[in-house]
């Protein structure tokens, strides 16, 4: 995948590349080595290697006090994890597909999102949850949602999209040294892409649009796997002389309203890109965002937004594909939009 | 020596002074209670609240061996346990109040009390909810090499909560220094335990965890903190969780909206008989530890203390309405 590199802390200019799983690798262990209170859970991640082999051979690095399998026990292993960070460990709890996050909405939302504030700033939280998200794997309903949206709306999370190996390195770094809890959204598309990563450790900003391809036509903003399906089609529509910016949003709590309107003031048009079902999604949160600012002054066309069909995720191969946005989608959504005949 | 001695546990093991405190302690409850419903009455604390009137023994005995660095989870009813573990009244009072110098800054009230530094992590508006953290917390314990233990308060209508059962199962596969302790007051809001759990006792549930299960007299100090007293030990040998079941009942309703439909008048007075303060307090005098002069004494302390508490509460400052997003994360991020 082409695309920009990010301006980060490291100074590592190196050609090394690195899977996404890989990448996410490399930080766990990264700080599992310099953190002794860094520990993972999740279910099947030891010697099994995690469902999509993300902790790998950890387990052989660390053993299994620090890499703990948990029984199939979403809320009791979650709430465990909310637990020991609230008492001094740094766990990184993996839920084997984010879509079983659902059976740990309890914990996750009435607790690690609330504990600091319950207790008017006495406690911290600082656990990580990652998110194996979104579809294209043929799993079916159950096995293939982009629910990041939803942790959208709880205050005292963070929420995160890595598109890129180094980024996702950058963002499990960059979550463990917050204090707060962090759910890192992992699209199991992109496990095995493969794209420059620093060495060492180096934090991504938490909150931080970046701009991965500049333009002055239109703006579209969109995240994690659909991040690649817009640049895609943003060169298929260069060739048609229609220029687009692409935002890579990385962050969905906290977001980075600046950088959105800053774009939007030069465009002029924007065209928001999401795997999640389109109704009450991240969408609607950017759109409002943009009409409520000053930056509504410079549209000169409606907002449009791409995301999932309103229906669970299909089993059928073509049906699936069809139901989130494709790069053919996004292209003909921008063409109608660069025209105005929306 | 010690099987001539056929004095209650709690004589025998603890000395005078810690006895003496306990018994202020349990005052101090009742009375902490008596007060915050006094104050919910003239209006000065808004919201609801879960009072533990006669379940003072409970929360007292179960804490009596733990130390500050022993951390408890507790229960939308925790103003108890708060107290017993050795939180200061006054602070207390400030949260319910909503001020600023309440434990949680008025951003959590009666449900969510909690005083990190002596190890209560807080009170938990859902039920079933601490249990898991609970877990957490023991894990980190053995994780960082320290002996302290968890203690797990949960009510009667946890457990049958999917997180009870996941988190007992945990706690036993990892052998973590947790004990889970049951106050049993005999119903979850308006449902009797007859009528929503499956087992008689509740702490027959630890054998399908491979843990012990002991009930007891929730409301004789001695019978629960000797059970403690077992299952701390076993806790900080390593040798895992353990599972209390503490016989007890709630004098008041299950919250300020309870008609008191399903209880008959009869059975709140046959527990109001069996009033864990008075036997400890009768206890205690009986095996010489103080007189009736001194009990009285401690019994005023307690009065003094929650009064002295209310006035500092009234005297604080709420918070700054400008400050509703405080605390929702770490001040230094974002």
């Amino acid at each position: 995948m082409n695309v920009q590199s990010n301006p980060v802390t490291s100074d590592d200019t190196s050609a090394r590349v690195l899977s996404y799983a890989e990448a996410i690798r490399e930080a766990m262990a990264i700080a599992m080595q310099a953190d002794p209170t860094v520990i993972l859970m999740g279910e099947d991640i030891g010697v099994y290697g995690g469902a999509f082999q993300v902790t790998l051979d950890l387990i052989d690095r660390f053993g299994p006090d620090r890499v703990m399998d948990t029984p199939i026990s979403e809320l009791g292993g979650a709430g465990v994890a909310v637990g020991a960070a609230l008492t001094g460990l740094k766990p990184i709890f993996e839920f084997q597909f984010s879509d079983f996050a659902m059976l740990a909405m309890e914990q996750i939302v009435n607790q690690a999102a609330k504990l600091r504030y319950m207790l008017g700033g006495e406690a911290a939280v600082p656990v990580v949850f990652r998110m194996p998200s979104g579809s294209g794997t043929g799993a079916a309903a159950q096995h293939s949602q982009s629910i990041e949206a939803w942790f959208g709306h709880v205050p005292g999370l963070k929420v995160l999209q890595p598109s890129t190996p180094e980024d996702a390195k950058g963002m499990l770094l960059a979550a463990l040294a917050d204090p707060d809890p962090v759910m890192i959204f992992e699209h199991k598309l992109l496990y095995k892409t493969r794209g420059h990563v620093p060495e060492g450790s180096y934090l991504t900003p938490i909150g931080k649009a970046l701009v991965r391809r500049a333009g002055s036509d239109l703006t579209i903003v969109a995240g994690s796997i659909m991040l690649h399906r817009a640049l895609e089609a943003a060169e298929k529509l260069a060739v048609d002389g229609i220029n687009v910016e692409v935002i890579d949003l990385r962050s969905i709590r906290p977001i980075d309203r600046e950088t959105i309107l800053t774009s939007v003031r030069k465009t002029g048009k924007l065209l928001v890109v999401y795997e999640g079902v389109k109704a009450y999604g991240v969408g609607a949160e950017i759109s409002a965002m943009v009409a409520e600012s000053d930056a509504f002054d410079y549209l000169d066309a409606p907002i449009l937004r791409l995301g999932a069909a309103d229906a669970p995720v299909p089993y059928n191969p073509d049906l699936e594909r069809a139901s989130v946005p494709q790069v053919d989608t996004i292209e003909a959504a921008a063409r109608r939009l660069a025209r105005r005949e929306v | 020596m010690m099987d001539t001695d056929n004095r209650p546990f709690a004589i025998r093991q603890y000395a005078p002074a810690q006895l003496r405190e306990a018994l202020k302690r349990m005052y101090l409850i009742r009375r902490f209670e008596e007060g915050a419903e006094d104050s919910y009455t003239r209006g000065m604390i808004h919201g609801t609240m879960h009072l533990s009137i006669g379940q003072e023994g409970s929360a007292m005995a179960t804490c009596m061996e733990l130390t500050d660095d022993d951390k408890i989870t507790s229960t939308h009813r925790g103003h108890g346990h708060c107290i017993a573990k050795g939180a200061d009244v006054g602070r207390m009072f400030a949260e319910f109040f909503g001020k600023e110098t309440g434990y949680c800054h008025g951003r959590g009230g009666s449900m969510h009390i909690a005083d990190v530094k002596t190890g209560n992590l807080g009170a938990n508006g859902i039920v079933g909810g601490g249990l898991p953290i609970a877990v957490g917390a023991a894990l980190s314990a053995k994780r960082l090499g320290k002996s302290d233990v968890t203690v797990c308060f949960f009510g009667d209508g946890a457990n049958n909560e999917g997180a009870f059962h996941e988190s007992l199962n945990i706690a036993s596969v990892w052998k973590l220094p947790v004990i889970f302790v049951c106050e049993n007051n005999g119903y979850g809001m308006s449902t009797s335990t007859a009528r929503s759990t499956a087992v008689p006792h509740i702490a027959q549930r630890a054998a399908a965890y491979s843990m012990p299960g002991t009930t007891v007299d929730g409301n004789d100090f001695s019978a629960v903190s000797e059970a403690l007293h077992i299952a701390i030990a076993r806790a900080r040998a390593g040798e895992g969780p353990s599972l209390v079941e503490n016989l007890t009942y709630r004098w008041r309703g299950h919250s300020k909206s309870d008609r008191n439909r399903y209880r008959t008048k009869e059975e709140i007075e046959a527990w109001m008989a069996k009033d864990p303060i008075a036997r400890f307090r009768a206890e205690l005098i009986a095996h010489g530890i103080l007189d009736e002069a001194g009990a009285d004494a401690i019994a005023a302390e307690a009065v003094a203390d929650v009064q002295k508490g209310i006035e500092f509460a009234k005297a604080s400052a709420a918070p700054d309405l400008s400050e509703v997003t405080r605390y929702v994360y770490a001040e230094a991020a974002l």
